[in-house]
C-alpha cells in the first residue's frame, strides 16, 4: 500500500503577535512547524504502515525552507520525501495549488492520499478536496478515525452533530483532523538518517507534462487578493487588577445587572 | 451570461440548517445591489415540502433536487447535483455554508467547474464599479483580513460561517417559484459506502445558538475544572464552551470548541475563564457583544480584548459569582 | 571553524527541547519530591533514541555524535538535572566502555540492547573508601574455573535501582598496584544471583535519579563478560570518565541556562518599586554576566565534544569544560534564587531545585580538585 501524505510548512500562528504600536503582525522569530492537521495525517500514515506494510511518502509544496519540514517527516519515519518548488508555482490560490500537487501525485503514484483538513495560515480547507477532484478520486474529509481493510479504507467522518462511518475503495483521498492521532516525536537517529537522504525536488520542468501551465501561479489562480488589512482595534475595555474575590464578584455583578443580563 | 445568486441550502437528517436562511438573507442584499434574483438550491431525500419555507425567508425561486442517493451527505452525489445546477443555470454567485459539509462540497464543486472559491467569509459586498463580489475573510490564524475577488471565472463562489450573517425576517405570505429538477443522479453515483451513522449520546449542543457562554481555557486545568463553569452557565441560562486546549486535552467535547478550527460565536456575553486569548481563539469570539475575562495574567491578549477584565483566580471567583447570582435571583423573585 | 550548529544538529536540538518542555518538565518536581524516576518517561526517551545518541547505527545507536549528545544533555537538564545524569551515566560511562573495548560479540550482545533503547546501563567504580582515590578500591574478582567471582560493594551507582547492565571494576591481581590490577566486568544486575541493590541514597539534589549501593556477594560472571584485557580496568575507567565529564559539563550548562531563563521570565512580570525587576540596571548587569559565563561554558563543552568526535586527545579539554561549567552552574543557580527572592526559595518554582542539583556537578565523575589535577598534569608544569 502506497500512502502519500501532503504536508504544509506554516508559521506557528499561535505564536504570532500583533505589534500594538503599528497594528501589524510581528512575523520574525515565529517558528515554522508542520501544520497540525497534516502531522496527525502523517502519524496515521505511519501507524497504518506499521499495521499493514507498504510505504509512506511525504510531499510538500513550498519554498526551499520547507526542506526542514520534510526532514522532520523523514525523522518521524516516512520512507521518502518530495519538495514541490518552483518560481512558476508562486502566488497560487487553492485551485492552482491543487493543480500542481495533483500533477506531482500523478507522477509519484498513490493508493491513499492523506492531507490535513486545513492549514493554520490559509484556513481554507480547500486544497484537499480540490486535489481529489483533480485526480478524480473519492474524498472523505474531517476524518477522526481511519482503518484499512484490504483495498478499502474505513473512515469515521465527523459532522457537527454526528459521525458517519464510510467505506471507500482506494485510490482515494482523506483529509485528517488533528484529533485523528497524537503525532510521535522525531527519532534522534531518524534525524541523522533524514539528513543523509536525498529529498527529491519537483519543479516546473518535472511536472509540466502532467498539468496545464495556464492553471498555475498567480495567473492561473481564479481568485486574487484585492486587499488585506488588519482588523479594527476594539475600543478600550476596563481591567480591574488587585481585587479580592468578593470585590471581583461585586464588580461583575454590577456589570451583569447594568447590562440586563440578570 | 451568468446571473443570479444561488444559495446551497444545507440540510441534515431532513432539517434545514439555519445557515441556509442566513445566506438567503445575505444574498437578498447582494441581489438588490446587482438587480438580480436569489435562488435557493435544496437537495436531499423527501425534502421537497420544505422548499416553501425558503421562499418565506426571501428566495424568489427554489431548485429542489430530491433523490434517495442524497439522503445522507456524501461528496460525489451532492457535487454532481450542484455541478448540474451550475452548468444548467449559469449562476453569477453561489454561496455555501462553511460547515463541515460546505467545506467538503464547495471546493470539490469549484474544482469541477474550474472557478474560484473563497472560504469562511465574514463579509460579502458588491463593488459598485466592477459589480464583482468582494469576499472578505480572516487569514493568518485570524489576525489579517483579506478581501478576495474572482475576476475571470464564473460563478463566483464563497462559503460563509454559520452565525456570522443575520437571519432575515420570515414572511409567511411570501411566495416563490419551486422547481423540481432531475440532475441525472443515480444510486451508483455514490462512490463511498455508508456503514453506520453514529450519534453523540449526550444532548447535542450548538454553542453558536447560545446567548451566554461561559468558556474555559488552560486555567481550568482539567475536566473537573469545568464543573463550576457549568454551574455558572446554568444559573445564567447559558452554555459552556472551551478554547482549543480543553478539547485537545480531552477535558470537554469538540462541539464546544470556540475558535478558528472550532466555532464562531457571537453571544451577548462571553465569559473567558483562564483563557489567555491566542489569536485563533479570539478569531472565534471577538465579535461577542460583551466580553468578560477572568485571568491571573493581567497582560494576556484576552485581557486586552475584554470589555471587562478581572485579574484573579477563576477557581475562587467563579463559584462565588454563581452563589451571588443565585442569591440575587432569589431576591428578585420575592 | 563554524560556531553555528548545522541543520541536522539544529533539528536534533529542537527534538530534545520540545520533548523536554512537553514530557519531562511537567514531571520534574514530583519526581524530585518522590525521589523516584518515572519508568514511563524513561521508556519514552528510550523509544526516541535518547539513550544511544553518539553510537553507531551498526550496533543500534542513532549514528549521531558527541556534540548532539551534549545538546540533549543541555536541553533535558534545563528542566530536570536528574534526567541528565540518568542519560549521561548510561551513555558516557557504561556504553563508552563497551563501545571502545568490547569484542564484536560483546558489542552485539551487550552494547546493542543498551543503545537501541531496550536496556539501561550503569557504572560501578566508586566505593566507600575509594572516591577520588580510585586505587583505594577493595572489590575483588577471583578466578573460579573459567568464571570469575566478584565480591565487594560499590556506592553511588547511578541508575542501579532499575538498570540492567553494570560495568563493575574489581581487583583481579593484588600483587600489583591497582592501576595495573583492576579489571572491568559486564554484570547483569537483575538476573545475577548475589547482586543486591539498596534503596535510593538520600541526597541534596538530583533526587529523582536512582543512586544506590550495590553489593556483590560471590557474584559469578562468565569469561565472556570480562571487558577488555584483564588488568586494563583502570585505563578503561579513566577513559570512560573523560567521556562522562563532557556529559556533566553539558548537564551543568543546562542547569545554569534553565535557571537563568526562569529568573528572566520571572523578572519580566515581577514588579517592585513600580517597575518590573528586569528594568533595574543591577539586574540587567548581573544577567549579562551570568549569560556570558554560561555561553563560555557551553563553548568549552562543545570544543571538548568535537575533539572527542575527531578522535583527538580530549581528556584535559573535558576536564576544563566540567571545571568551568560546574562552577558556573553553582554561581548562576545561586543568582537565580536570589533574583527571584522569597519565591525563588519556594519549591513552587524550579530554581531552588536547580540550585540543589548544581552542587553535585562539582563533585561526581571527578571532583573539581581532580579536574585541576588532570588539567595541570597536561600542562607540562614541571
Amino acid at each position: 500500500m502506497k500512502i502519500v501524505v501532503c504536508i504544509k510548512q506554516v508559521p506557528d500562528t499561535a505564536e504570532v503577535k500583533l505589534d500594538p504600536k503599528t497594528n501589524t503582525l510581528i512575523r520574525e522569530g515565529v517558528p515554522s512547524i508542520i501544520n497540525h492537521d497534516d502531522k496527525a495525517g502523517l502519524e496515521t500514515a505511519l501507524q497504518l504502515r506499521e499495521q499493514h506494510g507498504g510505504t509512506v511518502t511525504v510531499v510538500c509544496m513550498g519554498p526551499p525552507q520547507a526542506d526542514v519540514a520534510l526532514r522532520e517527516a523523514l525523522a518521524m519515519g516516512a520512507d521518502e520525501a518530495y519538495l514541490i518548488s518552483g518560481r512558476e508555482f508562486g502566488g497560487s490560490d487553492t485551485y492552482a495549488t491543487a493543480t500542481i500537487i495533483g500533477a506531482a501525485l500523478k507522477k509519484i503514484g498513490y493508493d491513499l492520499v492523506i492531507t490535513g483538513r486545513q492549514a493554520i495560515d490559509g484556513d481554507t480547507a480547500q486544497v484537499g478536496p480540490q486535489i481529489a477532484e483533480q485526480l478524480k478520486i473519492p474524498q472523505v474529509s474531517y476524518a477522526e478515525e481511519i482503518r484499512v481493510e484490504g483495498s478499502y479504507v474505513i473512515v469515521k467522518r465527523q459532522f457537527e452533530d454526528q459521525a458517519h462511518v464510510l467505506k471507500v475503495q482506494m485510490p482515494c483521498l482523506v483529509t485528517a483532523l488533528t484529533e485523528l492521532a497524537e503525532p510521535r516525536y522525531m527519532h534522534a537517529g531518524g534525524i541523522v538518517d533524514a539528513y543523509q537522504q536525498t529529498i527529491k525536488v519537483l519543479g516546473f520542468e518535472d511536472l509540466k507534462g502532467l498539468l496545464n501551465p495556464e492553471w498555475i501561479g498567480i495567473n492561473g489562480s481564479p481568485t486574487n487578493v484585492a486587499k488585506s488589512f488588519t482588523k479594527q482595534a476594539k475600543g478600550e475595555g476596563k481591567i480591574l487588577p488587585g481585587l479580592s474575590v468578593d470585590e471581583a464578584v461585586a464588580a461583575i455583578m454590577e456589570t451583569l445587572i447594568e447590562r440586563h443580563i440578570i | 451570461m451568468n446571473k443570479d445568486i444561488y444559495v446551497i441550502v444545507e440540510q441534515r437528517d431532513g432539517v434545514i440548517q439555519k445557515i441556509g436562511m442566513e445566506l438567503i438573507g445575505e444574498a437578498t442584499k447582494l441581489a438588490a445591489d446587482l438587480d438580480e434574483q436569489v435562488v435557493a438550491v435544496l437537495m436531499g431525500k423527501g425534502i421537497a415540502d420544505q422548499a416553501e419555507t425558503l421562499c418565506q425567508y426571501g428566495a424568489s425561486r427554489v431548485i429542489v433536487i430530491d433523490h434517495p442517493v442524497l439522503e445522507h451527505y456524501t461528496t460525489e452525489p451532492y457535487a454532481k447535483a450542484v455541478h448540474y445546477v451550475i452548468s444548467t443555470y449559469s449562476p453569477n454567485i453561489v454561496l455555501f455554508g462553511a460547515s463541515s459539509i460546505g467545506r467538503d462540497l464547495a471546493p470539490r464543486v469549484a474544482g469541477r467547474v474550474h472557478t474560484g472559491l473563497t472560504a469562511d467569509c465574514t463579509g460579502l459586498a458588491i463593488d459598485p464599479e466592477t459589480k464583482l463580489l468582494m469576499m472578505t475573510r480572516p487569514a493568518f490564524g485570524g489576525n489579517i483580513m483579506a478581501t478576495i475577488v474572482c475576476k475571470n471565472y464564473r460563478p463566483q463562489m464563497a462559503t460563509v460561517r454559520p452565525g456570522v450573517m443575520q437571519m432575515p425576517a420570515k414572511d409567511a405570505a411570501r411566495k416563490g417559484e419551486i422547481l423540481r429538477v432531475d440532475a441525472g443522479l443515480s444510486m451508483s453515483d455514490m462512490n463511498v459506502k455508508l456503514m453506520q451513522v453514529v450519534h453523540d449520546d449526550k444532548k447535542v449542543v450548538d454553542i453558536t445558538e447560545a446567548k451566554i457562554l461561559v468558556s474555559g481555557g488552560r486555567g481550568v486545568g482539567g475536566s473537573e475544572g469545568y464543573q463550576p463553569l457549568r454551574e455558572l452557565a446554568a444559573v445564567l441560562g447559558g452554555e459552556v464552551s472551551s478554547s482549543r486546549i480543553g478539547v485537545d486535552s480531552g477535558w470537554i467535547e469538540k462541539n464546544r470548541q470556540v475558535g478558528q478550527t472550532g466555532k464562531t460565536v457571537r453571544p451577548d456575553l462571553y465569559i473567558a475563564c483562564g483563557i489567555s486569548g491566542a489569536i485563533q481563539h479570539l478569531a472565534g469570539m471577538e465579535d461577542s457583544e460583551f466580553i468578560l475575562a477572568i485571568n491571573t495574567d493581567v497582560n494576556c491578549p484576552m485581557m486586552k480584548l475584554a470589555d471587562l477584565g478581572i485579574v484573579g483566580d477563576l477557581k475562587k471567583i467563579v463559584p462565588k459569582l454563581t452563589e451571588a447570582i443565585k442569591a440575587y435571583k432569589e431576591n428578585q423573585r420575592v | 571553524m563554524d560556531f553555528k550548529l548545522d541543520k541536522a544538529h539544529q533539528l536534533q536540538q529542537e527534538l530534545f527541547r520540545n520533548f523536554a518542555e512537553k514530557e519531562i518538565k511537567p514531571l520534574a518536581k514530583e519526581m524530585d519530591e518522590k525521589e523516584e524516576y518515572s519508568q514511563e518517561l524513561l521508556a519514552k526517551m528510550q523509544k526516541y533514541g535518547f539513550f544511544g545518541i553518539p553510537y553507531s547505527r551498526e550496533y543500534g545507536g542513532c549514528g549521531s555524535d558527541t556534540l548532539a549528545y551534549t545538546l540533549c544533555m543541555e536541553e533535558v537538564s534545563k528542566v530536570d538535572a536528574s534526567t541528565g545524569i540518568t542519560i549521561s551515566v548510561h551513555t558516557s560511562l557504561c556504553c563508552s566502555c563497551l563501545n571502545n573495548y568490547g569484542t564484536e560479540e560483546q558489542k552485539q550482545k551487550y552494547l546493542r540492547p543498551l543503545i537501541d533503547g531496550s536496556k539501561i546501563g550503569c557504572f560501578g567504580l566508586t566505593e566507600t573508601n575509594a572516591g577520588s582515590d580510585v586505587q583505594g578500591a577493595q572489590t575483588v574478582a577471583v578466578k573460579d574455573g573459567e568464571d570469575w567471582l566478584i565480591t565487594g560493594s560499590k556506592i553511588f551507582t547511578t541508575n542501579s535501582g532499575f538498570a540492567d547492565t553494570c560495568i563493575v571494576f574489581a581487583i583481579t591481581d593484588r600483587s600489583v598496584p591497582t592501576a595495573k590490577g583492576l579489571t572491568a566486568f559486564i554484570v547483569d544486575l537483575k538476573k545475577t544471583p548475589g547482586v543486591t541493590v539498596s534503596e535510593n541514597i538520600e541526597r541534596m539534589g538530583i533526587r529523582a535519579a536512582s543512586n544506590c549501593i550495590v553489593s556483590y556477594d560471590n557474584v559469578r560472571v562468565s569469561a565472556d563478560r570480562v571487558l577488555g584485557p584483564v588488568g586494563k580496568g583502570f585505563k578503561i575507567a579513566m577513559g570512560a570518565l573523560d567521556c562522562g565529564r563532557i556529559g556533566i559539563a553539558a548537564q551543568a550548562v543546562g542547569i545554569a541556562q534553565g535557571a537563568l531563563n526562569e529568573a528572566i521570565k520571572y523578572g519580566k512580570e515581577r514588579k517592585q518599586f513600580n517597575k518590573p525587576i528586569n528594568s533595574f540596571q543591577n539586574t540587567q548587569f548581573k544577567m549579562a554576566e551570568m549569560q556570558t559565563k554560561i555561553d563560555s561554558a557551553r563553548l568549552m563543552t562543545w570544543r571538548a565534544a568535537l575533539a572527542e568526535d575527531e578522535h583527538e586527545a580530549f581528556g584535559p579539554l573535558a576536564a576544563m569544560a566540567k571545571l568551568l561549567a560546574s562552577d558556573v552552574a553553582n554561581e548562576v543557580t545561586r543568582f537565580a534564587v536570589q533574583s527571584m527572592g522569597g519565591y525563588g526559595y519556594c519549591r513552587e518554582y524550579p530554581v531552588e531545585r536547580a540550585m540543589r542539583d548544581a552542587k553535585i556537578t562539582e563533585i561526581y565523575e571527578g571532583t573539581s580538585e581532580v579536574m585541576k589535577m588532570v588539567i595541570s598534569g597536561s600542562m607540562k608544569l614541571k
